[in-house]
């Protein structure tokens, strides 16, 4: 089997699917390979879609703090200055 | 004194934190006079998560399959008049994001033999733009879709500790 990118023909290779798939788990400490070693393409994409529902009611909640105390933010003399320090905490 | 975490003027971090901030300073521009109500907080909510959306989207711009996704569709919101996503702008949006994404891999969507089709339909839910990308670009598109996720939690989490006390 070749080893050269398939981009001529219909199907990805199996190489670069677990390539996609292996940096996918690397994002999901619960799944760290040093301890679980290889684990199926399913499970990773399973934990993957909870990651991303999870990071997503993050955001929705962040959200709804933000709403909340938005009263109280003394935003003027904004500046990079703000960003830097917001940043650097 | 040295700062190790000199920070990245240019980063997806610093951009998305300036434009997000900007916007956060327009929602509380617009408010009306002091009110508190439960439908005003709620108003005030759903413009703050759109601005998040949005900076994080701008901030990447179109060099993502699924950050184009997501200016289309945020211009269709704009554009709520017209008809969404058919109007002569966005349409033609529409259609360039399909194209690119589809040009760039002819890997068929359901992929034969392989054993997390549903899975993968799952995450095509979850990543905007990822009912038109093959298998090949939603898994690339993903890592860089939780990358900017991350980001953003990270961000607003610092602002609104920050803005707590």
């Amino acid at each position: 089997m070749s080893s050269q990118r398939s981009t001529s023909s219909n199907k990805i290779t199996d190489d670069e699917l677990n390539g996609l798939i292996l940096r996918l788990q690397t994002l999901l400490p619960q799944l760290d390979q040093s301890r679980h070693g290889r684990v199926s393409a399913a499970k990773v994409l399973n934990e993957i879609c909870s990651y991303i529902r999870r990071l997503q009611n993050e955001v929705d909640g962040l959200s709804g703090r933000l709403s909340q105390c938005l009263d109280s933010m003394d935003l003027t003399g904004f500046d990079a200055e703000i960003v830097r320090d917001l940043l650097q905490q | 004194m040295n700062n190790p975490h000199r920070l990245n003027p240019t980063s997806l971090k610093s951009r998305f934190t300036t434009r997000f901030l900007r916007a956060l300073t327009k929602i509380r521009a617009q408010k009306p006079i002091s009110s508190s109500s439960p439908t005003e907080i709620f108003r005030r909510y759903r413009r703050i998560k759109v601005a998040a959306d949005k900076s994080m989207a701008y901030s990447v711009r179109s060099r993502r399959i699924w950050s184009r996704a997501m200016l289309c569709k945020l211009r269709s919101r704009s554009y709520r008049r017209q008809d969404p996503c058919s109007g002569r702008r966005s349409g033609k949006t529409n259609q360039a994001i399909m194209k690119k994404s589809s040009n760039e891999n002819t890997t068929t969507r359901r992929e034969d033999g392989v054993g997390f089709v549903e899975e993968a339909d799952e995450l095509r839910q979850l990543v905007p733009g990822g009912e038109t990308m093959n298998l090949c670009n939603l898994l690339d598109e993903t890592a860089h879709y939780i990358k900017c996720l991350t980001t953003q939690v990270q961000v607003m989490k610092k602002i609104a500790d920050f803005y707590s006390f």
